[in-house]
């Protein structure tokens, strides 16, 4: 694909009472934004297990979003501190794996800010854009066939 | 990946039957629904795909209904407007065909895209993605059933306002018991300070004390004033709330009100600032907010009363009390904690600090007041026993009342605030009547769209009062003898600036959220728009329900309102908990998890997770067990888990990698 016409797609976890709700909201209100991307509904960020933003960029997301209600305004009280603990520990996972931290995004976004999904969606569809796609070289030194064979004996 | 096998359909897959909705123009108009469902027909599963104009109607239900005979279907995906708002309708459908109800699964296609997309080829690939997304993971779902749990008939009332009265009186009244919780030491709100309410003209304490009254005797409510929320646990129906209950120095049940203790207070004269006439008179340390309080009990005030500073008062009013013994200095505060099934919030407003706009000179020049403050001065059981006059005593001649103090303003609130122009026009008439001044309106729009409100505005014009068209730049000393202020204009109409010189302004303050909200609205896990009102869970479909399954918004709190407005919402809210109250039960949703014992082991990483603590370890098996009554299905632990054995109903972590898959497969 040619750099100029380059698209980036963006899987978003939105949780159900904050993000997914501002998300319905931009829709009400007619905002508009890049159609780049596709969100999926957990009941709460918290929810987000790392494999799943693993699997998103295994299956060639060129960019992960999570979008969970504010610190303090958690529908379930505080599973939105353990997503922020997870993400800044995936944040370095990823970047020791080489996917650039624009590609992965956690942002507190509540029932009310539509508006905030838009700049959100827009400043990331823009940024990932930069970046171009997502390319993970594969570290020659890490034997991974070997460590395969290992783990299978 | 674990598939479902079925026998008697292709490869042993469920067949599942995808639903596109037109919705008139709204999905159809930008993305091309045609499209959609025969691209959907050609995804692995589906052995129907079909569009329609609109799903959620009777005769798009029944394609559900009859495609699931048919076409032998285990699945429905319906790609339409958002979840939150259809999909129960959808549910039910698949429910009436045979299905479980949780083997449907709904696609965004409205809110997430033909609304918020104007590329029409864009909305449409993405459109794709997510139903393709839904089919594979469709695939997947479980049959679920929802849990019943009971609802606690007793319920809760915040806030002793009109809105919070009337939802108490009208709960009391269905044969429900209702605690009622008030912040200051009197309920009534900010209706107990008007004198007379618009446009009718009736008087607000002859309409509002009745009522106030028959809480007070009701045998049904628990009025518990000068008390706070302070934490409140469970869930729908079964709601458990501590109540802080400020200690008002006077025991409640041996009080009788003759306020005999207020005359015999050390303090001839009250030298603190009177909260309920907003300062403009002095009250002193132990008193009642108003003559008609309810309860009619005093209160005494630790900050001001000389036994709470120096333990050396003649106490007077113990004295006087004599045998009653109602004075009790003692006095701690209490915690009560009680079990609700439903909550009622009417914690009402707050009126907008006219300092934050310094040109209008509030607090610096004496001829300034807020409306509210006018309220005060023309009702007959306020400070100056309703004679409108200036703070040295005289009878202003020419009065300016200037509109949209804090409403529809860049600098300060950007709302209308709906109540101010009618209040406006209420106090101008009022003021005319009493004094005979010369009434400026100063307006942005005069709004009136109420019953009979452009009728009052009508008669106010016929009475004489001015109305210039302008939005005040400036309050400044005339420097006359009569200490006269100038209130400065542009006459949009004339096109021209004006400089009226008045002895009084009124700013007609408008309404704000109140300062603690965001505190009040974490207590209540329930949402606030971006303005601070609390959100109700559909502007037009849900108008006084929240977020949060039991929890309803009556009067102010949710958006200014005047009062029949504040009213009907109290009814609302109070028919609402009626409602799941006489149900007696409540389904809720089966999104919680379960561990899979077989695979744990019992490592008690989830278990400091929950904030239910609905995980315990079970010291026979060494293993984690969740507790199904506590779960609310966060799904917090099943991301934790290091060994994947927790699993949460409808968010299983197969459903969701197939979705992640479905998403990105087009690439």
């Amino acid at each position: 694909m040619p750099e100029e016409t380059f698209e980036p797609k963006i899987v978003a976890f939105f949780c159900n009472w904050c993000t997914y709700i501002a998300a319905d909201l931009a829709g009400t209100s007619r905002l508009k934004y890049a159609p780049n991307a596709r969100v999926i509904r957990t009941m709460c960020s918290g929810r987000v297990d790392p494999q799943f933003v693993l699997e998103a960029f295994a299956q060639g997301a060129d960019g992960v979003l999570i979008g969970g209600c504010h610190p303090g305004d958690c529908h379930y009280q505080e599973g939105n501190y353990k997503t922020l603990r997870r993400a800044t520990l995936l944040r370095r996972v990823l970047e020791a794996m080489g996917i650039e931290p624009a590609r992965f995004r956690l942002e507190w976004i509540s029932a009310s800010e539509a508006e905030r999904v838009k700049t959100v969606v827009n400043e990331m569809v823009e940024q990932v854009r930069a970046l171009g796609p997502l390319h993970v070289v594969a570290p020659e030194d890490v034997p991974v066939p070997h460590l395969r064979e290992e783990v299978a004996a | 990946m674990r598939m479902p096998q079925i026998s008697g359909s292709p490869n042993g897959r469920p067949r599942v039957g995808v639903y596109i909705c037109h919705c008139g123009t709204n999905i159809a108009g930008i993305v091309d629904v045609r499209a959609l469902s025969e691209h959907a027909a050609t995804l692995p599963g589906v052995v129907v795909a079909r569009d329609y104009k609109y799903m959620c109607s009777d005769p798009g239900q029944e394609l559900i209904i009859r495609d699931i005979a048919e076409h032998d279907l285990h699945r429905v995906v319906v790609a339409s407007c958002s979840p939150l708002l259809h999909e129960q309708t959808f549910r039910n459908a698949a429910a009436k065909g045979g299905l479980n109800p949780f083997q449907v699964q709904m696609v965004n296609i409205r809110e997430h895209d033909s609304w918020v997309h104007a590329d029409r080829q864009a909305a449409t690939v993405k459109a794709q993605d997510l139903i393709r997304a839904a089919v594979r993971r469709v695939a997947l779902h479980r049959p679920l059933e929802r849990r019943r749990v009971p609802i606690n008939p007793d319920a809760l009332v915040v806030g002793g306002g009109i809105a919070g009265i009337h939802a108490a009186l009208t709960l009391a009244n269905a044969g429900k018991h209702v605690y009622l919780v008030e912040r200051e030491p009197t309920i009534g709100g900010h209706m107990a300070q008007f004198d007379k309410t618009f446009p009718t003209l009736d008087c607000a304490a002859c309409i509002l004390t009745p009522k106030m009254t028959q809480v007070r005797a009701h045998p049904n409510i628990t009025l518990w004033t000068y008390s706070e929320v302070a934490q409140v646990g469970g869930y729908v129906g079964n709601y458990e709330v501590t109540v802080r209950r400020k200690p008002r120095y006077i025991v409640e049940d041996l009080c009788v009100g003759c306020r005999e203790c207020i005359e015999a207070c050390v303090y001839k004269e009250g030298k603190t600032r009177d909260e309920f006439n907003l300062g403009l008179s002095k009250r002193k340390p132990i008193y009642m907010p108003f003559p008609q309080a309810v309860p009619q009990l005093v209160v005494i005030d630790p900050e001001t009363c000389i036994e709470f500073k120096s333990g050396k008062c003649k106490k007077t009013c113990v004295e006087v009390c004599g045998d009653r013994k109602a004075i009790d200095f003692t006095q701690q505060e209490r915690r009560e904690t009680i079990h609700v099934g439903t909550i009622v919030l009417a914690t009402g407003f707050k009126v907008f600090d006219a300092q934050r706009i310094p040109y209008y000179g509030y607090r610096t020049y004496p001829q300034v007041y807020t409306a509210l403050e006018v309220e005060r001065l023309v009702n007959a059981a306020g400070p100056t026993s309703g004679e409108v006059v200036l703070r040295d005593g005289r009878r202003p001649e020419s009065v300016a009342i200037v509109h949209c103090v804090g409403s529809r303003d860049e600098n300060t609130n950007r709302w209308c605030s709906r109540v101010c122009c009618m209040y406006s026009l209420k106090l101008a008439h009022l003021i005319k009547e009493k004094t005979d001044a010369e009434v400026y309106n100063f307006y942005i729009d005069i709004r009136t769209p109420g019953k009979g409100f452009e009728e009052f505005y009508n008669r106010v014009q016929e009475e004489g009062t001015h109305f210039i068209r302008g939005k005040v730049a400036d309050i400044y000393p005339a420097g006359d003898d009569r200490g006269r202020l100038i209130v400065q204009a542009e006459d949009t109409l004339l096109g021209k600036v004006r400089k009226i010189p008045v002895d009084m302004v009124v700013l007609a303050v408008g309404l704000e959220p109140r300062p603690d909200t965001q505190d009040v609205r974490r207590l209540f896990n329930i949402t606030c728009s971006t303005e601070g009102w609390f959100l109700e869970r559909h502007p037009k479909l849900a108008p006084v329900n929240t977020f949060t399954d039991g929890v309803f918004l009556a009067g102010a709190c949710q958006g200014p309102k005047d009062i029949p407005d504040s009213v009907a919402q109290a009814g609302a809210a109070a028919a609402e908990a009626l409602a799941l109250i006489d149900a007696g039960s409540v389904e809720l949703e089966p999104y919680t998890a379960f561990v899979v014992e077989e695979d744990c082991s019992g490592c008690k990483t989830c278990i400091p997770l929950c904030p239910y603590n609905a995980i315990a370890f079970v010291a026979e098996t060494k293993k984690a067990a969740i507790n199904e009554v506590l779960c609310k299905g966060c799904g917090v632990c099943v991301a934790a888990c290091p060994s994947g054995s927790i699993t949460q109903n409808f968010f299983e972590d197969e459903a969701i990698f197939e979705e992640i898959k479905g998403v990105l497969a087009h690439a």
